[in-house]
């Protein structure tokens, strides 16, 4: 039996877990607060520091990370973590600052935000950017935010619709609403790329912008990038670049020189800052010249060799409490200084290189929708011979039972049996030639032995779950799940 | 070669090969000549590990760690050493969101564990995975009240923090909807003052406690009054005061949501720190976010996968409840190690001593005579006073100690001009506290 305990049933009363020190002024008490006070304790664990640690050691084990093995979560670049920006993140003084503190006493946290967003300035083609958005789909709403603003400030009150390709990441639409604008999508042509006669249709003065990933979330370049930002400039739109692959661009093109007014570059993919689990990310947001002062507060300045905080009246106004993901910002500047601009010249290479050597060695057994070379992530479109009508799923779970991360499935929505694969440049080729392997493996199977892949995956910490129970029984704490026991349902 | 690439030059001719091209380049035969980047990024070059590692020192030695004595949203509270050590480990660490529910058992059952503390702290029904932040998690709490009354219109305490009142201005003016303050009495929420201003037009109240001050609002019939306008009441604050303040729950919140910075998280300028968001059952389905839920496997066993997802981005695209998708998981697993060690007492006593040192150095700094209190309300470890003093001289004062305390507020509001805060968690020893006293003392 694998181990399968939540931290409320290892409680018991009065056991503890922590030390503090004694009271210093016994003479004042918390219960002069009276009626202010909670009427009943929380209902929170009482574990000894032993089995806290036992417990979530246990549970750590049924994850799969990067150093786990393989993960190539499409969409996602999981390439590995440097160690150096972990101990970097911890062991200086950064942790330890308050960001009110006197600014002559945080001279060097303002001058590291100050010299990353420069950094990604260079790397991207803008002139600036904040780093007090949070996360991708953070960056987005704020990139938004200063597309309606730039609009607003002309007195242009017309422009509230943003152009969206179908193939765009879901985020994309959910951002634009949440600034206040309208969506509208338009159909990709059928090489999963911009359709330039269905964006001519749909450009008026009532366009605020286009967001547009490149590559796309197909892994392919939008080649009529030119065409595509003059059309939409001519409308008197701005560009959006959703910088969610910007890993294959490293080295080879910067989004301002394609055009691109305003972007998001999520570190925890191109910067390698680890994912966490889900977060913390990073977001920051970078404009072209005259955007800037749009950009949102507060803002972090330089005057000579001395770094100070400002606030802008023409700015947005303030997406987030004080500087964003401060740590996880250090992280990436040190794997930008780490790297220099000789390495970071390979990285967009390499991951494109290791991408198109899986889509070459894969599209025997796996049906390959679009024919031109990838980017850094390769779209398969479900198995190519497949009598027992085995679906991705099955394929993306049996993957798990030989130790790797499954690749994105069912996105794109363009194609109905989507596999999305993302290898970084990260990855050597012998781990490369054994997922081919495997995958190959795994094709072989379909024909053969199709009950275990719709069965997989078997050697896991648990076997496929019961999304619709969940979904219907809304279980969402444990004093619902103790309840639901009760009912013996 | 790079140590992060492993590709050789045999490697790359034996791929290459394959891919009958004879250079890397081909590959980008779809880019148009003019976009391509003709030249190295005008950045340093590379450094070895050792030289990173120095250069971020210089650039940490032009920091200065102070003694903390202010808040002001970030709390320096102690973090046990267990927390460190799980959240580093590369399971929790280099692992994404819980798409493969198969191999992420670890992140869900931490997930789930999470959304059961805070429930119980907050004494709703139930919790989100997390927000970014605690201003962020105050906005989207704001559009929720607007989509589940159907209104328009969000009344906001003054008595906030400045930094969440200006996102959730953002928020709202971006979303196309309306805001109005309601003005403070003697430091808190003034509850006459608001009931004037209900009307049909009011989706809800967003109200902070402890608030901006660090003090203790008392919202007795607050919730009566909003429901029977039909708005939506929401109770902003610090997570860790929830383990022996009054519940959103028992003061008839409809909304909890506020930071979990408190519960151990290293300052960190700022960041990260997480939000936290709860609500009734009733409204889960208008809650951002995701949401975790037990389930069982094929083979009866317990699971636990992202649930309820139909509100959300990837599915829902522009009629999503939120653009959030995944957030801060690992300040998840942060909060929930801190609360498990801590646990239900230890909450209680975090508190406590909070609140013995803080109101030991309320007492004395009043029997100085240079240091009054304009709103003689309770409070717990964070209080706001007014000075005789010239606050650069305080400042100047604390600073050439080692300190950073009596923090000014006159930056954020004129009406706030002659107020200074002060906040004093279980870390600060009677010997800090006392040298912080003798240096206000000395001055006149």
């Amino acid at each position: 039996m694998k181990y399968d305990k939540l931290i409320f049933e290892l409680s018991s009363p009065g056991r503890v877990g922590y030390s503090l020190p004694k009271p210093q002024y016994p003479k004042y008490s918390i219960s002069d607060l009276q009626n202010h006070l909670r009427t009943t304790d929380a209902v929170l664990p009482e574990v000894s520091e032993l089995d806290c640690v036992r417990h979530y050691t246990n549970i750590s084990h049924k994850n799969h990370g990067v150093e786990t093995g393989f993960y190539p979560l499409g969409s996602c670049t999981m390439k590995y973590n440097p160690k150096i920006n972990e101990e970097i993140a911890k062991t200086f003084s950064f942790p330890r600052l308050h960001p009110y503190q006197p600014v002559s006493t945080i001279q060097g946290a303002l001058r590291m935000y100050h010299e990353l967003q420069d950094s990604l300035a260079k790397i991207s083609g803008l002139s600036e950017f904040t780093l007090n958005s949070y996360a991708g789909a953070h960056g987005e709403l704020v990139g938004l935010m200063i597309m309606k603003q730039y609009h607003h400030f002309n007195k242009d009150f017309m422009r509230n619709k943003v152009i969206i390709p179908d193939s765009a990441h879901g985020t994309n639409p959910a951002s634009t609403t949440v600034s206040g604008m309208e969506v509208i999508e338009i159909e990709s042509n059928d090489q999963g790329m911009v359709d330039l006669d269905a964006l001519k249709a749909v450009l008026s003065d009532e366009i605020a912008g286009m967001m547009l990933t490149n590559p796309n979330t197909l892994g392919i370049f939008e080649k009529d990038i030119q065409e595509i930002t003059r059309l939409v400039h001519e409308a008197g739109g701005l560009m959006y670049y959703d910088g969610a692959n910007l890993n294959a661009m490293l080295g080879k093109v910067r989004p301002g020189d394609m055009g691109f007014d305003i972007m998001h570059i999520n570190l925890h993919k191109t910067f390698s800052t680890p994912h966490g689990g889900g977060g913390p990310g990073s977001g920051p947001v970078g404009v072209k010249d005259f955007l800037v002062k749009f950009l949102p507060n507060p803002t972090i300045k330089k005057l000579d060799d001395y770094y100070y905080i400002s606030n802008e009246a023409d700015a947005i106004g303030q997406i987030s409490g004080f500087f964003g993901n401060y740590l996880v910002e250090l992280r990436a500047y040190s794997y930008i200084l780490n790297l220099g601009k000789e390495n970071l010249m390979n990285v967009g290479p390499y991951s494109v290189l290791n991408a198109n050597y899986i889509r070459e060695k894969l599209r025997k057994n796996y049906e390959l929708p679009i024919q031109d070379f990838c980017m850094h992530e390769v779209v398969f479109d479900g198995l190519k011979h497949n009598p027992n009508e085995i679906r991705t799923l099955d394929v993306a779970k049996r993957l798990l039972d030989y130790g790797m991360h499954a690749p994105t499935i069912y996105f794109p929505l363009l194609f109905h049996q989507s596999i999305m694969i993302e290898p970084t440049e990260t990855e050597s080729l012998q781990t490369i030639d054994h997922f081919i392997e495997t995958m190959n493996q795994i094709a072989e199977e379909a024909k053969t032995d199709p009950d275990t892949l719709r069965n997989a995956p078997l050697t896991t910490p648990i076997s496929r779950t019961d999304e619709v129970f969940a979904a219907k029984q809304m279980i969402f704490t444990y004093k619902d799940y103790l309840e639901y026991i009760e009912r013996g349902e | 070669m790079f140590k992060y690439f492993p590709h050789t030059k045999q490697d790359i001719e034996l791929m290459l090969k394959e891919l009958n091209i004879s250079s890397i380049d081909e590959l980008f035969a779809a880019v148009p000549k003019e976009v391509l980047l003709d030249h190295e990024y005008d950045l340093p070059s590379e450094m070895s590990e050792m030289e990173v590692r120095n250069y971020l020192k210089t650039l940490s030695d032009k920091n200065q760690e102070l003694l903390i004595f202010s808040g002001l949203g970030l709390y320096d509270h102690y973090t046990p050493s267990v927390i460190d050590a799980i959240t580093s480990r590369q399971e929790f660490l280099t692992s994404y969101t819980p798409y493969q529910p198969e191999v992420s058992q670890g992140t869900l059952q931490y997930i789930f564990e999470y959304q059961s503390m805070i429930q119980s702290l907050t004494g709703l029904d139930v919790s989100n995975a997390s927000m970014y932040d605690g201003t962020t998690a105050a906005a989207e709490a704001c559009f929720m009240a607007c989509s589940i009354s159907r209104r328009n219109k969000i009344l906001i305490s003054s008595t906030m923090h400045p930094s969440a009142i200006q996102v959730i201005k953002t928020y709202l003016r971006f979303k196309g909807h309306e805001f109005e303050m309601v003005p403070a009495k003697d430091g808190v929420l003034d509850q006459d003052a608001l009931s004037g201003m209900l009307d049909k037009e009011v989706a809800g109240l967003i109200v902070q406690n402890p608030n901006f001050f660090g003090l203790i609002e008392s919202y007795d019939g607050l919730a009566d009054l909003l429901h029977e306008n039909k708005s939506i009441f929401i109770q902003h604050g610090d997570i860790s005061a929830l383990g022996v303040l009054k519940t959103p729950g028992e003061n008839g919140a409809d909304i909890a949501c506020g930071d979990c910075q408190s519960l151990g998280m290293p300052l960190s300028f700022g960041g990260p720190t997480i939000g936290y968001l709860a609500t009734i059952k009733k409204h889960v389905r208008k809650m951002p976010g995701r949401i975790c839920g037990y389930t069982t496997d094929t083979f009866g066993n317990r699971a636990f996968v992202l649930t309820l997802q139909a509100r959300e981005q990837h599915i829902r695209r522009a009629k999503a409840n939120s653009n959030i998708c995944s957030n801060q998981s690992l300040l998840v697993l942060y909060s929930t190690v801190y609360l498990s060690i801590m646990g239900k007492q230890g909450i209680k006593e975090v508190n406590s001593l909070s609140y013995q040192n803080a109101h030991y150095l309320y007492d004395q700094l009043l029997k100085t005579k240079k240091f009054f209190d304009p709103f003689q309300q309770p409070f717990l470890k964070e209080f706001t006073l007014e000075t005789t003093l010239s606050h650069d001289l305080i400042k100047e004062a604390l600073l050439a100690n080692g300190i950073f305390g009596g923090f000014s507020l006159s930056g954020f509001s004129d009406d706030y001009e002659n107020l200074i805060n002060f906040a004093v968690t279980e870390k600060r020893t009677k010997a800090e506290i006392d040298k912080l006293l003798s240096v206000l003392e000395g001055l006149s």
